[in-house]
Protein backbone atom coordinates (compact mmCIF):
# COMPACT_ATOMS: atom_id res chain seq x y z
CA UNK A 1 0.00 0.00 0.00
CA UNK A 2 1.86 3.08 -0.91
CA UNK A 3 0.56 6.35 0.89
CA UNK A 4 1.99 10.17 0.35
CA UNK A 5 2.66 12.04 3.37
CA UNK A 6 2.59 15.29 2.65
CA UNK A 7 5.16 18.06 3.57
CA UNK A 8 5.80 21.20 4.26
CA UNK A 9 7.50 24.40 1.84
CA UNK A 10 10.88 23.98 1.75
CA UNK A 11 11.19 27.38 3.46
CA UNK A 12 8.83 26.49 6.24
CA UNK A 13 10.65 23.05 6.66
CA UNK A 14 14.06 25.03 7.04
CA UNK A 15 13.32 27.11 9.83
CA UNK A 16 11.68 24.39 12.07
CA UNK A 17 15.09 22.12 10.96
CA UNK A 18 17.14 25.11 11.96
CA UNK A 19 15.40 25.37 15.46
CA UNK A 20 14.93 21.67 16.01
CA UNK A 21 19.11 21.66 15.29
CA UNK A 22 19.63 24.70 17.85
CA UNK A 23 17.57 22.56 20.84
CA UNK A 24 19.70 19.29 19.56
CA UNK A 25 23.14 20.75 19.46
CA UNK A 26 23.18 22.13 23.08
CA UNK A 27 22.02 18.94 24.68
CA UNK A 28 24.89 16.55 22.52
CA UNK A 29 27.12 19.06 23.59
CA UNK A 30 26.72 18.54 27.01
CA UNK A 31 26.56 14.26 26.35
CA UNK A 32 29.42 14.45 24.31
CA UNK A 33 31.74 16.54 26.90
CA UNK A 34 30.19 13.84 29.71
CA UNK A 35 31.12 11.04 27.41
CA UNK A 36 34.62 12.63 27.18
CA UNK A 37 35.68 12.91 30.25
CA UNK A 38 34.25 9.29 31.19
CA UNK A 39 36.56 8.17 28.51
CA UNK A 40 39.44 10.13 29.45
CA UNK A 41 38.86 8.87 33.36
CA UNK A 42 38.75 5.30 32.00
CA UNK A 43 42.13 5.47 30.09
CA UNK A 44 43.67 6.74 33.31
CA UNK A 45 42.18 3.55 34.88
CA UNK A 46 43.27 1.82 32.27
CA UNK A 47 46.51 2.52 32.98
CA UNK A 48 46.31 2.88 36.47
CA UNK A 49 44.76 -1.28 36.54
CA UNK A 50 48.05 -2.01 34.42
CA UNK A 51 45.26 -3.39 32.21
CA UNK A 52 46.88 -5.31 29.26
CA UNK A 53 44.32 -6.23 26.20
CA UNK A 54 47.16 -8.64 24.33
CA UNK A 55 46.97 -10.56 27.70
CA UNK A 56 43.41 -10.67 27.53
CA UNK A 57 43.59 -11.74 24.12
CA UNK A 58 46.15 -14.08 24.45
CA UNK A 59 44.69 -16.15 27.55
CA UNK A 60 41.00 -15.10 27.03
CA UNK A 61 41.25 -18.34 25.63
CA UNK A 62 42.49 -20.25 29.00
CA UNK A 63 39.27 -18.44 30.73
CA UNK A 64 37.06 -20.03 28.57
CA UNK A 65 39.25 -23.60 28.63
CA UNK A 66 39.42 -23.56 32.48
CA UNK A 67 35.70 -23.69 32.60
CA UNK A 68 36.17 -26.91 30.34
CA UNK A 69 38.84 -27.95 32.89
CA UNK A 70 36.79 -27.77 35.91
CA UNK A 71 33.59 -29.59 34.54
CA UNK A 72 36.14 -32.52 33.58
CA UNK A 73 37.26 -35.49 35.35
CA UNK A 74 40.40 -36.56 36.42
CA UNK A 75 40.06 -39.89 33.74
CA UNK A 76 39.04 -37.22 31.17
CA UNK A 77 34.82 -37.78 31.07
CA UNK A 78 32.60 -34.98 31.61
CA UNK A 79 31.57 -34.70 34.98
CA UNK A 80 28.18 -34.94 35.36
CA UNK A 81 28.52 -38.73 33.40
CA UNK A 82 30.11 -39.77 36.83
CA UNK A 83 28.29 -37.71 40.05
CA UNK A 84 29.54 -40.47 42.80
CA UNK A 85 33.33 -39.14 41.11
CA UNK A 86 32.37 -35.81 41.15
CA UNK A 87 30.77 -34.98 44.44
CA UNK A 88 33.77 -37.81 45.89
CA UNK A 89 34.44 -35.49 49.15
CA UNK A 90 30.65 -34.58 49.89
CA UNK A 91 30.39 -35.89 53.12
CA UNK A 92 33.13 -33.21 54.27
CA UNK A 93 31.67 -30.44 51.84
CA UNK A 94 28.29 -31.12 53.69
CA UNK A 95 29.76 -30.45 57.19
CA UNK A 96 31.86 -27.60 55.60
CA UNK A 97 28.69 -26.06 54.03
CA UNK A 98 27.02 -26.86 57.42
CA UNK A 99 30.18 -25.18 59.30
CA UNK A 100 28.98 -22.13 56.93
CA UNK A 101 26.05 -22.13 57.57
CA UNK A 102 26.46 -21.86 61.59
CA UNK A 103 29.28 -19.21 61.09
CA UNK A 104 26.89 -16.79 59.58
CA UNK A 105 24.06 -17.89 61.98
CA UNK A 106 25.85 -16.97 65.43
CA UNK A 107 27.20 -13.71 63.69
CA UNK A 108 24.34 -12.82 62.09
CA UNK A 109 22.61 -13.49 65.57
CA UNK A 110 25.12 -11.77 67.55
CA UNK A 111 25.03 -8.82 64.97
CA UNK A 112 21.48 -8.36 65.62
CA UNK A 113 21.66 -8.53 69.33
CA UNK A 114 24.53 -6.23 69.40
CA UNK A 115 22.96 -3.39 66.71
CA UNK A 116 19.52 -4.13 68.57
CA UNK A 117 20.99 -3.06 71.68
CA UNK A 118 22.74 0.04 70.16
CA UNK A 119 20.07 1.31 67.90
CA UNK A 120 17.67 3.23 70.14
CA UNK A 121 20.53 5.31 70.78
CA UNK A 122 21.85 5.68 67.48
CA UNK A 123 17.57 6.72 66.33
CA UNK A 124 16.83 10.40 66.06
CA UNK A 125 14.09 10.37 68.44
CA UNK A 126 15.07 7.86 71.31
CA UNK A 127 18.39 8.34 72.34
CA UNK A 128 18.67 9.97 74.96
CA UNK A 129 21.83 12.29 74.62
CA UNK A 130 22.98 13.95 71.86
CA UNK A 131 26.60 13.17 71.97
CA UNK A 132 25.68 9.29 72.17
CA UNK A 133 23.84 9.55 69.78
CA UNK A 134 27.22 10.72 67.90
CA UNK A 135 29.54 8.37 69.29
CA UNK A 136 27.12 4.98 68.38
CA UNK A 137 26.47 6.51 65.08
CA UNK A 138 30.43 6.65 64.28
CA UNK A 139 30.81 3.39 65.63
CA UNK A 140 28.26 1.77 63.56
CA UNK A 141 29.68 3.54 60.54
CA UNK A 142 32.74 2.23 60.90
CA UNK A 143 32.05 -1.29 61.84
CA UNK A 144 29.83 -1.28 58.23
CA UNK A 145 32.43 0.51 55.99
CA UNK A 146 35.44 -1.67 56.95
CA UNK A 147 34.60 -4.89 55.09
CA UNK A 148 34.32 -8.27 56.77
CA UNK A 149 37.17 -10.07 55.24
CA UNK A 150 39.53 -7.32 56.91
CA UNK A 151 37.78 -7.97 60.56
CA UNK A 152 38.59 -11.36 59.61
CA UNK A 153 42.36 -10.87 58.40
CA UNK A 154 42.85 -9.58 61.69
CA UNK A 155 40.94 -11.44 64.33
CA UNK A 156 42.39 -14.88 62.92
CA UNK A 157 45.51 -13.13 64.31
CA UNK A 158 44.34 -12.36 67.50
CA UNK A 159 41.61 -15.44 67.99
CA UNK A 160 43.68 -17.60 66.20
CA UNK A 161 43.00 -19.51 62.68
CA UNK A 162 39.16 -20.98 62.71
CA UNK A 163 35.42 -20.43 62.68
CA UNK A 164 35.60 -17.71 65.52
CA UNK A 165 37.53 -15.19 64.00
CA UNK A 166 34.65 -15.80 60.93
CA UNK A 167 31.78 -15.49 62.96
CA UNK A 168 33.11 -12.32 65.05
CA UNK A 169 34.14 -10.80 61.39
CA UNK A 170 30.64 -11.24 60.74
CA UNK A 171 28.98 -10.78 63.85
CA UNK A 172 30.81 -6.76 63.87
CA UNK A 173 30.14 -5.99 60.12
CA UNK A 174 26.37 -7.28 60.65
CA UNK A 175 25.96 -4.76 63.62
CA UNK A 176 26.85 -2.03 61.56
CA UNK A 177 24.55 -2.48 58.89
CA UNK A 178 22.35 -3.81 60.67
CA UNK A 179 22.00 -0.89 63.48
CA UNK A 180 21.61 1.79 61.09
CA UNK A 181 18.92 0.02 59.50
CA UNK A 182 17.25 -0.85 62.81
CA UNK A 183 17.63 3.01 64.02
CA UNK A 184 16.12 3.77 60.45
CA UNK A 185 13.26 1.94 61.41
CA UNK A 186 12.77 3.54 65.34
CA UNK A 187 12.70 6.80 63.54
CA UNK A 188 9.99 6.08 61.53
CA UNK A 189 7.72 4.47 64.78
CA UNK A 190 4.91 6.24 66.06
CA UNK A 191 5.91 8.19 69.13
CA UNK A 192 2.42 8.84 70.56
CA UNK A 193 2.58 5.50 72.65
CA UNK A 194 5.96 6.42 74.21
CA UNK A 195 4.47 9.60 75.17
CA UNK A 196 1.57 7.42 77.07
CA UNK A 197 3.89 5.15 78.73
CA UNK A 198 5.90 8.69 79.55
CA UNK A 199 2.95 10.07 81.23
CA UNK A 200 2.27 6.90 83.40
CA UNK A 201 5.97 8.08 84.97
CA UNK A 202 7.75 4.73 83.29
CA UNK A 203 11.41 4.98 82.74
CA UNK A 204 13.30 5.34 79.72
CA UNK A 205 13.77 1.77 79.19
CA UNK A 206 10.08 0.80 80.00
CA UNK A 207 9.40 3.04 77.34
CA UNK A 208 11.76 1.45 75.00
CA UNK A 209 9.98 -1.92 76.08
CA UNK A 210 6.40 -1.73 75.65
CA UNK A 211 5.83 1.51 73.54
CA UNK A 212 8.55 1.09 70.62
CA UNK A 213 9.62 -2.17 70.84
CA UNK A 214 6.50 -3.82 69.35
CA UNK A 215 6.09 -1.48 66.55
CA UNK A 216 9.28 -2.36 65.08
CA UNK A 217 10.34 -6.17 65.92
CA UNK A 218 8.86 -7.28 63.00
CA UNK A 219 10.65 -4.73 60.64
CA UNK A 220 13.88 -6.41 62.88
CA UNK A 221 12.95 -9.45 62.49
CA UNK A 222 12.66 -8.74 58.23
CA UNK A 223 16.41 -7.10 57.84
CA UNK A 224 17.98 -10.11 59.92
CA UNK A 225 16.83 -12.71 57.91
CA UNK A 226 18.04 -10.28 54.89
CA UNK A 227 20.93 -10.11 56.52
CA UNK A 228 21.50 -13.70 57.07
CA UNK A 229 21.22 -14.55 53.38
CA UNK A 230 23.64 -11.96 53.15
CA UNK A 231 26.47 -13.55 55.36
CA UNK A 232 26.02 -16.93 53.36
CA UNK A 233 27.63 -15.61 51.00
CA UNK A 234 30.18 -13.42 52.81
CA UNK A 235 30.61 -16.72 55.00
CA UNK A 236 31.61 -18.48 52.09
CA UNK A 237 34.56 -16.76 51.34
CA UNK A 238 35.66 -16.29 54.97
CA UNK A 239 37.78 -19.57 54.49
CA UNK A 240 40.03 -17.64 52.26
CA UNK A 241 41.82 -16.22 55.03
CA UNK A 242 41.46 -18.84 57.32
CA UNK A 243 38.61 -18.13 59.11
CA UNK A 244 36.66 -21.38 58.48
CA UNK A 245 33.75 -22.14 56.30
CA UNK A 246 33.93 -24.08 52.71
CA UNK A 247 36.29 -21.09 51.50
CA UNK A 248 39.25 -22.78 53.38
CA UNK A 249 38.00 -25.55 50.72
CA UNK A 250 37.54 -24.10 48.05
CA UNK A 251 40.54 -21.81 47.61
CA UNK A 252 42.62 -24.93 47.96
CA UNK A 253 41.45 -26.45 45.60
CA UNK A 254 41.23 -23.40 43.11
CA UNK A 255 45.16 -22.94 43.74
CA UNK A 256 46.23 -26.62 43.37
CA UNK A 257 44.23 -26.75 40.21
CA UNK A 258 41.87 -29.80 41.68
CA UNK A 259 39.35 -28.48 38.46
CA UNK A 260 36.83 -31.27 38.88
CA UNK A 261 36.72 -30.01 43.14
CA UNK A 262 36.30 -26.70 42.06
CA UNK A 263 32.92 -27.25 40.19
CA UNK A 264 31.81 -29.33 42.46
CA UNK A 265 32.26 -26.79 45.50
CA UNK A 266 30.72 -24.24 43.46
CA UNK A 267 27.90 -26.29 42.65
CA UNK A 268 26.95 -27.15 46.17
CA UNK A 269 27.44 -23.36 47.56
CA UNK A 270 25.55 -22.05 45.08
CA UNK A 271 22.55 -24.51 45.71
CA UNK A 272 22.75 -23.47 48.76
CA UNK A 273 22.83 -20.09 48.56
CA UNK A 274 19.90 -20.25 46.28
CA UNK A 275 18.03 -22.42 48.65
CA UNK A 276 18.77 -19.86 51.63
CA UNK A 277 17.69 -17.31 49.36
CA UNK A 278 14.63 -19.02 48.27
CA UNK A 279 13.48 -19.82 52.28
CA UNK A 280 14.29 -16.77 54.05
CA UNK A 281 11.95 -14.97 51.38
CA UNK A 282 9.43 -17.51 52.16
CA UNK A 283 9.61 -16.98 55.67
CA UNK A 284 9.70 -12.93 55.57
CA UNK A 285 6.97 -13.29 53.53
CA UNK A 286 4.71 -15.25 56.61
CA UNK A 287 6.03 -13.00 59.53
CA UNK A 288 5.09 -9.77 56.77
CA UNK A 289 2.00 -11.56 56.43
CA UNK A 290 0.56 -12.20 59.38
CA UNK A 291 1.57 -8.96 60.88
CA UNK A 292 -0.39 -7.13 58.59
CA UNK A 293 -3.23 -9.06 58.91
CA UNK A 294 -3.36 -8.21 62.78
CA UNK B 1 -11.90 8.05 96.53
CA UNK B 2 -14.02 6.25 94.40
CA UNK B 3 -12.93 2.32 94.15
CA UNK B 4 -13.00 0.65 90.97
CA UNK B 5 -15.63 -2.62 90.50
CA UNK B 6 -14.03 -5.68 91.37
CA UNK B 7 -13.74 -7.40 87.98
CA UNK B 8 -15.73 -10.38 87.39
CA UNK B 9 -13.20 -12.64 85.47
CA UNK B 10 -15.46 -15.34 84.67
CA UNK B 11 -17.82 -12.84 82.77
CA UNK B 12 -15.24 -11.03 80.61
CA UNK B 13 -13.44 -14.77 79.95
CA UNK B 14 -16.82 -15.34 78.50
CA UNK B 15 -17.22 -11.40 76.61
CA UNK B 16 -13.33 -12.17 75.17
CA UNK B 17 -12.40 -15.38 74.52
CA UNK B 18 -9.60 -15.13 72.57
CA UNK B 19 -7.70 -12.69 74.63
CA UNK B 20 -8.32 -15.36 77.42
CA UNK B 21 -8.15 -18.69 75.49
CA UNK B 22 -5.67 -18.38 72.78
CA UNK B 23 -5.09 -22.08 71.26
CA UNK B 24 -1.78 -23.47 73.00
CA UNK B 25 -0.63 -23.22 69.05
CA UNK B 26 -0.63 -19.43 68.96
CA UNK B 27 0.34 -19.25 72.56
CA UNK B 28 3.34 -21.47 72.34
CA UNK B 29 4.75 -20.30 68.91
CA UNK B 30 6.91 -17.26 70.11
CA UNK B 31 8.53 -19.00 72.90
CA UNK B 32 9.10 -22.68 70.94
CA UNK B 33 10.49 -20.22 67.98
CA UNK B 34 12.77 -18.35 70.58
CA UNK B 35 13.67 -21.78 72.22
CA UNK B 36 14.78 -23.11 68.81
CA UNK B 37 16.78 -20.34 67.67
CA UNK B 38 18.69 -20.14 71.14
CA UNK B 39 19.12 -23.97 70.72
CA UNK B 40 20.66 -23.85 67.51
CA UNK B 41 23.03 -20.96 68.59
CA UNK B 42 24.28 -22.81 71.36
CA UNK B 43 24.89 -25.73 68.79
CA UNK B 44 26.45 -23.42 66.47
CA UNK B 45 28.65 -21.90 69.60
CA UNK B 46 29.88 -25.56 70.66
CA UNK B 47 30.37 -26.34 66.89
CA UNK B 48 32.68 -23.82 66.09
CA UNK B 49 34.82 -24.08 69.00
CA UNK B 50 33.54 -21.17 71.29
CA UNK B 51 35.31 -21.28 74.44
CA UNK B 52 35.32 -18.60 77.21
CA UNK B 53 39.40 -18.68 77.33
CA UNK B 54 40.06 -18.33 73.64
CA UNK B 55 37.68 -15.48 73.83
CA UNK B 56 39.51 -13.59 76.82
CA UNK B 57 42.75 -14.17 75.10
CA UNK B 58 41.63 -12.76 72.03
CA UNK B 59 40.00 -9.83 73.16
CA UNK B 60 43.26 -8.94 75.17
CA UNK B 61 45.05 -9.59 72.05
CA UNK B 62 42.95 -7.70 69.99
CA UNK B 63 43.21 -4.91 72.99
CA UNK B 64 46.81 -5.49 72.40
CA UNK B 65 46.38 -5.39 68.46
CA UNK B 66 44.21 -1.82 69.07
CA UNK B 67 47.22 -0.21 71.20
CA UNK B 68 49.85 -0.86 68.59
CA UNK B 69 47.71 0.83 65.79
CA UNK B 70 47.92 3.98 67.27
CA UNK B 71 48.80 6.28 66.01
CA UNK B 72 48.28 5.32 62.06
CA UNK B 73 51.13 5.81 60.57
CA UNK B 74 52.49 5.14 56.81
CA UNK B 75 56.21 5.53 57.43
CA UNK B 76 57.96 6.12 54.38
CA UNK B 77 55.34 3.82 52.41
CA UNK B 78 52.97 6.89 51.89
CA UNK B 79 53.22 7.20 47.74
CA UNK B 80 53.01 2.92 47.62
CA UNK B 81 49.55 3.16 49.24
CA UNK B 82 48.18 6.20 47.65
CA UNK B 83 49.23 4.62 44.55
CA UNK B 84 47.43 1.16 45.30
CA UNK B 85 44.58 3.29 46.48
CA UNK B 86 44.49 4.71 42.72
CA UNK B 87 44.61 1.21 41.39
CA UNK B 88 42.02 0.60 43.70
CA UNK B 89 39.64 2.87 42.06
CA UNK B 90 40.35 2.62 38.76
CA UNK B 91 39.93 -1.52 39.09
CA UNK B 92 36.14 -0.47 40.55
CA UNK B 93 35.55 1.85 37.68
CA UNK B 94 37.01 -0.58 34.94
CA UNK B 95 35.35 -3.60 36.34
CA UNK B 96 32.09 -1.35 36.52
CA UNK B 97 32.34 -0.29 33.11
CA UNK B 98 33.18 -3.35 31.19
CA UNK B 99 30.25 -5.12 33.16
CA UNK B 100 27.60 -2.61 31.62
CA UNK B 101 28.87 -2.57 28.38
CA UNK B 102 28.64 -6.66 28.45
CA UNK B 103 25.17 -6.65 30.24
CA UNK B 104 23.48 -4.32 28.15
CA UNK B 105 23.12 -6.51 25.17
CA UNK B 106 22.65 -9.61 27.14
CA UNK B 107 20.00 -7.72 29.48
CA UNK B 108 17.87 -7.68 26.32
CA UNK B 109 17.46 -11.26 26.01
CA UNK B 110 16.46 -11.80 29.54
CA UNK B 111 13.57 -9.07 29.22
CA UNK B 112 10.17 -10.12 28.19
CA UNK B 113 8.88 -7.11 26.66
CA UNK B 114 11.77 -7.84 24.38
CA UNK B 115 12.24 -11.51 23.90
CA UNK B 116 8.78 -13.23 25.01
CA UNK B 117 9.66 -16.44 24.22
CA UNK B 118 10.38 -18.43 27.35
CA UNK B 119 13.06 -20.57 25.84
CA UNK B 120 15.69 -18.05 25.47
CA UNK B 121 14.73 -15.71 28.62
CA UNK B 122 14.87 -18.74 31.07
CA UNK B 123 18.18 -20.13 30.12
CA UNK B 124 19.44 -16.08 29.99
CA UNK B 125 18.35 -15.81 33.30
CA UNK B 126 19.11 -18.65 35.11
CA UNK B 127 22.94 -17.90 34.02
CA UNK B 128 22.48 -14.73 34.99
CA UNK B 129 21.79 -15.87 38.66
CA UNK B 130 24.45 -18.41 38.91
CA UNK B 131 27.15 -15.94 38.24
CA UNK B 132 25.48 -13.39 40.28
CA UNK B 133 25.74 -16.63 43.21
CA UNK B 134 29.85 -16.59 42.46
CA UNK B 135 31.15 -13.94 45.01
CA UNK B 136 33.60 -11.57 43.48
CA UNK B 137 36.75 -13.15 45.35
CA UNK B 138 36.00 -16.10 43.98
CA UNK B 139 35.86 -14.93 40.58
CA UNK B 140 39.11 -13.31 41.22
CA UNK B 141 41.45 -16.35 42.11
CA UNK B 142 39.66 -17.90 39.05
CA UNK B 143 40.85 -14.63 36.82
CA UNK B 144 44.27 -14.93 38.80
CA UNK B 145 44.86 -18.55 37.11
CA UNK B 146 43.93 -17.28 33.98
CA UNK B 147 45.63 -13.90 33.55
CA UNK B 148 48.11 -13.84 36.33
CA UNK B 149 48.74 -11.98 39.61
CA UNK B 150 47.63 -7.72 39.82
CA UNK B 151 44.94 -5.67 39.42
CA UNK B 152 44.29 -6.66 35.59
CA UNK B 153 42.52 -9.76 37.37
CA UNK B 154 40.71 -8.03 39.70
CA UNK B 155 39.58 -5.70 36.91
CA UNK B 156 37.91 -8.74 34.63
CA UNK B 157 36.89 -9.86 38.23
CA UNK B 158 34.42 -7.33 39.25
CA UNK B 159 33.31 -7.25 35.59
CA UNK B 160 32.40 -10.66 35.41
CA UNK B 161 30.58 -10.55 38.76
CA UNK B 162 28.88 -7.80 38.13
CA UNK B 163 27.79 -8.28 34.58
CA UNK B 164 25.50 -11.32 36.70
CA UNK B 165 23.89 -8.27 38.73
CA UNK B 166 23.78 -5.90 35.92
CA UNK B 167 22.10 -8.04 33.45
CA UNK B 168 19.05 -8.56 36.15
CA UNK B 169 19.08 -4.68 37.16
CA UNK B 170 18.90 -3.91 33.43
CA UNK B 171 16.36 -5.99 32.42
CA UNK B 172 14.34 -5.34 35.34
CA UNK B 173 14.26 -1.38 34.32
CA UNK B 174 13.55 -2.66 30.57
CA UNK B 175 10.69 -4.76 31.34
CA UNK B 176 9.40 -1.82 33.50
CA UNK B 177 9.61 0.66 30.29
CA UNK B 178 6.66 2.00 28.92
CA UNK B 179 5.50 0.23 25.80
CA UNK B 180 3.93 3.51 23.94
CA UNK B 181 7.27 5.04 22.72
CA UNK B 182 7.98 1.56 21.23
CA UNK B 183 5.14 1.32 19.07
CA UNK B 184 5.02 4.85 17.93
CA UNK B 185 8.45 3.96 16.95
CA UNK B 186 7.20 0.88 14.93
CA UNK B 187 4.27 2.58 13.82
CA UNK B 188 6.58 4.96 11.94
CA UNK B 189 8.11 2.30 10.05
CA UNK B 190 11.10 1.25 12.20
CA UNK B 191 12.79 -1.97 12.31
CA UNK B 192 13.39 -4.04 15.76
CA UNK B 193 16.82 -2.09 16.30
CA UNK B 194 15.32 1.52 15.75
CA UNK B 195 12.54 0.39 18.04
CA UNK B 196 15.28 -0.48 20.72
CA UNK B 197 17.40 2.75 19.82
CA UNK B 198 14.67 4.88 19.88
CA UNK B 199 12.14 3.81 22.04
CA UNK B 200 13.28 1.81 24.54
CA UNK B 201 16.90 3.39 25.54
CA UNK B 202 16.18 6.85 25.69
CA UNK B 203 13.78 4.92 28.74
CA UNK B 204 16.30 3.17 30.15
CA UNK B 205 19.37 5.20 29.99
CA UNK B 206 19.10 7.52 33.05
CA UNK B 207 17.61 3.90 35.16
CA UNK B 208 20.99 2.26 33.80
CA UNK B 209 23.16 5.18 34.42
CA UNK B 210 21.94 5.71 38.15
CA UNK B 211 22.48 2.11 38.76
CA UNK B 212 26.27 2.04 37.25
CA UNK B 213 26.62 4.86 39.09
CA UNK B 214 25.80 3.04 42.68
CA UNK B 215 27.63 -0.01 41.45
CA UNK B 216 30.81 1.84 41.10
CA UNK B 217 30.66 3.48 44.87
CA UNK B 218 29.67 0.05 45.78
CA UNK B 219 32.80 -1.60 43.77
CA UNK B 220 35.34 0.57 45.60
CA UNK B 221 34.50 -1.72 48.44
CA UNK B 222 34.80 -4.68 46.54
CA UNK B 223 37.84 -3.74 45.07
CA UNK B 224 39.41 -2.81 48.08
CA UNK B 225 39.27 -6.64 49.39
CA UNK B 226 39.87 -8.51 45.90
CA UNK B 227 43.48 -7.23 46.87
CA UNK B 228 43.46 -10.07 49.66
CA UNK B 229 44.06 -12.69 47.57
CA UNK B 230 46.31 -11.38 45.36
CA UNK B 231 44.51 -9.29 42.49
CA UNK B 232 45.71 -6.12 42.82
CA UNK B 233 45.08 -2.55 44.76
CA UNK B 234 44.90 -1.12 48.32
CA UNK B 235 43.94 -4.65 49.43
CA UNK B 236 46.89 -6.66 48.93
CA UNK B 237 48.86 -3.75 50.49
CA UNK B 238 46.64 -4.15 53.76
CA UNK B 239 46.84 -8.06 53.33
CA UNK B 240 50.67 -8.19 53.70
CA UNK B 241 50.87 -5.31 56.58
CA UNK B 242 48.58 -6.89 58.53
CA UNK B 243 50.90 -10.67 57.82
CA UNK B 244 54.02 -8.72 58.96
CA UNK B 245 52.14 -7.07 61.67
CA UNK B 246 52.72 -3.70 60.86
CA UNK B 247 49.75 -2.73 62.70
CA UNK B 248 50.32 1.06 62.39
CA UNK B 249 50.30 1.09 58.62
CA UNK B 250 47.19 -1.30 58.85
CA UNK B 251 45.68 1.48 60.30
CA UNK B 252 46.92 4.13 58.14
CA UNK B 253 45.52 1.86 55.41
CA UNK B 254 42.15 1.27 57.13
CA UNK B 255 41.69 5.10 57.41
CA UNK B 256 42.88 5.48 53.47
CA UNK B 257 39.72 3.18 52.60
CA UNK B 258 37.27 4.76 55.09
CA UNK B 259 38.30 8.40 53.39
CA UNK B 260 38.28 7.02 50.05
CA UNK B 261 34.99 5.78 50.12
CA UNK B 262 33.15 8.32 51.78
CA UNK B 263 34.74 10.30 49.37
CA UNK B 264 33.17 8.14 46.33
CA UNK B 265 29.72 8.13 48.24
CA UNK B 266 29.84 11.75 48.18
CA UNK B 267 30.46 11.89 44.57
CA UNK B 268 28.68 9.87 42.67
CA UNK B 269 25.69 10.40 45.04
CA UNK B 270 25.79 14.31 43.60
CA UNK B 271 26.05 12.55 40.60
CA UNK B 272 23.51 10.14 40.58
CA UNK B 273 20.86 13.06 41.94
CA UNK B 274 22.42 15.25 38.72
CA UNK B 275 21.25 12.65 36.13
CA UNK B 276 18.09 10.85 37.93
CA UNK B 277 16.78 13.50 39.75
CA UNK B 278 16.14 16.08 36.93
CA UNK B 279 14.47 13.25 34.99
CA UNK B 280 12.39 12.00 38.05
CA UNK B 281 10.73 15.58 38.56
CA UNK B 282 10.30 16.10 34.53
Amino acid sequence: MATAVSTLPAQQLAALNDAYRKAVARKRLKATLAVAVFCAALLIAALGAEVNLRTLFTYFGNFVSYFDRILTLDSGARVWTNPVEWFWGWKKWLKLLGETLLISYVGTLIGAVFAFALNFFAAQNTSPAPWLRFVVRRLLEFARTVPGIVFALIFVIAFGLGPMAGVLAIAIHSTGALGKLFAEIVENADMKPVEGIRSTGASWLSCMRFAVLPQVSAGYASYALLRFEINVREASVMGFVGAGGIGQELVVAIRKFYYSDVSAILVMVIVTVFIIDISTGWLRARLFGKETRR
Amino acid sequence: MSQLPKPNTGELREKYPDVFDRPASARLAMPAMIAAALAVFVFGLVDLDFSPTKLITGISQLGWITMMMIPPNPGSSFPLYMQALGETLSIALLGTTLAAVMALPVSLLAARNIIPSNLIRFPVRRFLDSIRGIDTLIWALVWINVVGLGPFAGVLAIAVSDFGAFGKLFSEAIEAADRKQVEGIRASGGNALHEIRFGLLPQVLPVIAGQVLYFIESNTRSATIIGIVGAGGIGLQLAEQIRVLEWQHVSFLILMILIAVAVIDFISGKLRFAIIGQRAVA
